[in-house]
C-alpha cells in the first residue's frame, strides 16, 4: 500500500509530477552530458599513454602533458636509465607539435608521434586502413579519419609537408580524437627525428621494468641518476596530462561545475514539488497517523514518492543523454557514457531524490494528528 | 451483561493553547467504556467533546489525569508509543469521512490494515468482508469522490472496524448526512457494539442518535454533568428493526 499511496499522490496531480520529472530529467540530462564531456576528454587525453607499454615515463624537467615535451632527452639518459637494476627496456618516444603544410596550400599544426613498433613501447592503435608496415614505407604517416578535411587531405595516398619533410599518408586510425584539436599524425621514430632535423635526441623514454622489479625503488633509483629529467609512473604522467590540459586550461572546471550545478537544480526542484504536495497531502497523512501508522510509514510514502519521481526521471534523462552521445559522436568533443557513468548517475538521481525528500520529511514530523477531527 | 472496562479515563484535564490564548477544554472528566455498548457523548459546541475524545484515542495526551487502555497506563508514553496504541485497539470515523481521495473504497480499508503491518491477500479478503458488512459490496473500485456522503461515511466505517479494535471512537458521524444516511450509519454503529461486542463511543449534537444509545453521557464546560442509561433488555425499535431486516435479507 505504500507504493500504491505513493503511486496515486504523485499522479494525482499530473502537472506537479511533470514538474518534478522534466526538473529530474534536465539535472540528468545536464550532469550526463557535463560528465560524459569530461569522460570523453580525458580519454582524449590519455588515449596515447594509456595506448603505451610502459612502467616509467622518462621526461624532460617540467614536461606538463603528452604533447609538451621537446626534444630534450639524450642517449645518455637512455644509458643511464638501461644500467639501472630493475629496468628492461628504455624505448624512445617522440612527440612534437609541427607545422603541417596542406598540399593544396595552407596550413594547420600536428602532434606529430615517432615511434617504433617494433620496440614494444607505443604502437598506433585503432588503425582502419594500412598496417604499421605500411607506416614503415618511406614517406610514410598515418592520421586519423576524422581528421582528413582539416589536413585537406582526402586519404590514402595524399601526401603533405611536415616540418622538413614531404610525407604520404599510409595508414588511417579512426576516432583517435585530440583534445587540443591539432591532429596526431604516426610515424617511425627515425623519421620524425629526420623531419625535425634531428638525430638521436627524444622526447620521451618508456620505461619497462623486469618481472617482480619495484616501480618505486626503480623510479626513486631513475630520478637520482638522471638530471633534468623526471621519472613518472604511468598513474602520475596521466593526471599530469589530465591535469594540464582539463584544469590549467579550465575546461575540466567548467564542466564539474556544470555538472554540481545541474544537480543542485535538480535536487531543488525535486525538494520543491515534493515538499508541495506533501503539503497537500498533509490532511491524509494527519488521518494516516490518527489511524496508528508509524512515522516511519509516513516516511517511507513519501521516499516511495521521490524514488518513483527518480526511477522515471532517470530513465527519460539516460535516453535523452544518450540520444545526444549519439549526435555528439563525430564532433570536436564526443561524449562518453559508460556502465560506471550509468550506474553514479542513478545514484545521484536517487540520492538527489532522497534529500529533496528531507524537507517533506521534516514537515509531516510536525503534523499533528489531533487536526484530523478540526475539519 | 457486564465486562471488564477497555479503556478508563480519570481525571482527565486537558489545557489548549497558550499563553493569553490558554483555554482549559477538559476541566476534570471521568469515562469508563465496556465492551457491546453504544455510548453517545453529548453537550453543547465548545464544551469540550473533541478534545476528550482525542485524549480517549490516544491522540491528544491530557494534561493531567489517568488513561488506561486494556488495563495500561498511558501517562509516560511518548508519541510512537501512542500510535502503537491506537493501531491496536482504536478505530476511528470522523465528521468529514477522512478518506483517501486517490484510493478506492477498498484501497481505503486495506491501508488501515496495512499500517498494522497486515499485507496480501488476506488483508485484500478481509477489506472486502467488511465493505460487504456494511452493505458496499458494490462499491469496493469506487474512490470515494464518486460516492455518497453515506456511503463514504460507511466506509470510513469499515475501515474503522477492519482490524476488529477494541474501541471505536467517532466524532459527529452523522453531523454531515441527511437522515435517512444518518440513520444508517447510527444503526450500523450500534450493530457493531452489539454483534462485534465492541466498545463504540460516539460524540453528537445529533437528538435523532439518541434512539441508538445504550448509555448517554452529558458534557457542559469541560465537565461531565449527566448519564442516562437504556433499561438493561430492551433494545431500541431501530436496531431490532434492522436486525430483523437483515434476518429477511439472509
Ligand atoms: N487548539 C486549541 N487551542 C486553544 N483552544 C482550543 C483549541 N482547540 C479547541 N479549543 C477550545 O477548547 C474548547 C473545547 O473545544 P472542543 O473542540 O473540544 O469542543 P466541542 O465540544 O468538540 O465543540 P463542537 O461541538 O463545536 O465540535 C473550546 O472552547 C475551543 O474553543
Ligand atoms: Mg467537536
Amino acid at each position: 500500500m505504500i507504493l500504491t499511496l505513493a503511486f496515486r499522490n504523485l499522479f494525482h496531480d499530473r502537472i506537479r509530477l511533470a514538474v518534478t520529472l522534466v526538473g529530474i530529467l534536465f539535472s540528468i540530462v545536464l550532469v550526463a552530458v557535463q560528465l560524459g564531456l569530461y569522460l570523453g576528454a580525458s580519454n582524449m587525453i590519455t588515449a596515447n599513454i594509456d595506448h603505451a607499454k610502459a612502467d616509467l615515463w622518462i621526461a624532460a624537467y617540467g614536461a606538463k602533458s603528452f604533447e609538451d615535451g621537446g626534444m630534450l632527452l639524450t642517449p645518455r639518459e637512455r644509458h643511464q636509465a638501461l644500467a639501472t637494476p630493475g629496468v628492461k627496456a628504455v624505448i624512445p618516444l617522440v612527440v612534437r607539435f609541427a607545422e603541417w603544410r596542406k598540399p593544396e596550400g595552407g596550413s594547420t599544426r600536428v602532434v606529430l608521434v615517432g615511434t617504433d613498433a617494433e620496440d614494444g613501447g607505443l604502437v598506433p592503435f585503432d588503425l582502419v586502413e594500412g598496417t604499421w608496415e605500411d607506416i614503415k614505407a618511406p614517406e610514410a604517416i598515418a592520421v586519423d579519419k576524422t581528421y582528413l578535411n582539416e589536413l585537406g587531405i582526402k586519404g590514402l595516398g595524399d601526401t603533405a609537408q611536415i616540418a622538413n619533410g614531404r610525407v604520404r599518408v599510409r595508414a588511417l586510425t579512426d576516432g583517435v580524437r585530440s583534445f587540443t584539436q591539432s591532429p596526431y599524425a604516426y610515424t617511425t621514430l627515425n623519421r620524425s627525428r629526420a623531419l625535425f632535423g634531428d638525430s638521436d635526441n627524444t622526447t620521451f623514454y618508456l620505461v619497462q621494468l623486469q618481472p617482480g622489479a619495484n616501480v618505486q625503488k626503480v623510479q626513486h633509483e631513475l630520478a637520482s641518476r638522471l638530471e633534468g629529467a623526471e621519472v613518472l609512473t604511468h598513474e602520475e604522467f596521466r593526471d599530469r596530462s589530465l591535469k594540464q590540459w582539463l584544469f590549467r586550461t579550465g575546461a575540466g572546471v567548467a564542466l564539474i561545475g556544470g555538472a554540481l550545478l545541474g544537480s543542485l537544480v535538480g535536487t531543488v526542484i525535486v525538494a520543491q514539488t515534493l515538499y508541495s504536495s506533501t503539503k497537500d497531502h498533509l490532511s491524509e497523512f494527519a488521518t494516516l497517523r490518527a489511524l496508528g501508522s508509524s512515522s516511519g510509514y509516513i516516511h517511507k510514502v513519501i521516499l516511495a514518492q521521490a524514488g518513483i519521481s527518480a526511477v522515471v526521471g532517470y530513465l527519460l534523462g539516460i535516453s535523452i543523454a544518450l540520444t545526444i552521445l549519439v549526435f555528439s559522436r563525430n564532433t570536436a568533443l564526443p561524449m562518453v557514457m559508460t556502465p560506471g557513468l550509468a550506474f553514479w548517475l542513478f545514484a545521484l538521481t536517487v540520492g538527489m531524490c532522497a534529500i529533496s525528500a528531507l524537507s517533506a520529511i521534516v514537515k509531516v514530523t510536525k503534523i499533528d494528528p489531533a487536526t484530523v477531527f478540526n475539519r | 451483561m457486564s465486562s471488564e472496562p477497555v479503556l478508563e479515563a480519570i481525571d482527565i484535564v486537558k489545557e489548549l493553547g497558550s499563553g493569553a490564548g490558554k483555554v482549559r477544554a477538559v476541566k476534570g472528566a471521568s469515562l469508563t467504556l465496556v465492551p457491546g455498548e453504544l455510548t453517545l457523548l453529548m453537550g453543547p459546541s465548545g464544551s469540550g467533546k473533541t478534545t476528550l475524545l482525542s485524549i480517549l484515542g490516544c491522540i491528544l495526551t491530557p494534561t493531567s489525569g489517568t488513561l488506561r487502555i486494556a488495563g495500561v497506563d498511558t501517562t509516560k508514553l511518548g508519541p510512537e508509543e501512542m500510535a502503537d496504541l491506537r493501531r491496536k485497539h482504536m478505530g476511528f470515523i470522523f465528521q468529514s469521512y477522512n478518506l483517501f481521495p486517490t484510493l478506492t473504497a477498498l484501497e481505503n480499508v486495506r491501508i488501515a490494515l496495512d499500517v498494522r503491518g497486515q499485507k496480501g491477500f488476506a488483508a485484500a479478503n478481509r477489506s472486502e468482508e467488511v465493505l460487504r458488512d456494511v452493505g458496499l459490496a458494490y462499491r469496493l473500485k469506487s474512490y470515494p469522490g464518486n460516492l455518497s456522503g453515506g456511503e463514504q461515511q460507511r466506509v470510513a466505517v469499515a475501515r474503522a472496524i477492519a482490524s476488529s479494535p477494541s474501541i471505536v471512537l467517532a466524532d459527529e458521524p452523522t453531523a454531515a448526512l441527511d437522515g435517512e444516511n444518518g440513520h444508517a450509519v447510527m444503526a450500523l454503529l450500534a450493530r457493531i457494539a452489539k454483534e462485534q461486542h465492541r466498545s463504540v463511543l460516539a460524540v453528537t449534537h445529533d437528538p435523532r442518535t439518541l434512539s441508538y444509545a445504550d448509555r448517554v453521557v452529558r458534557i457542559e464546560d469541560g465537565r461531565i454533568v449527566g448519564e442516562e442509561r437504556r433499561p438493561e433488555g430492551l433494545d431500541a425499535p431501530e436496531i431490532a428493526d434492522l436486525t430483523k431486516r437483515r434476518k429477511a435479507h439472509a
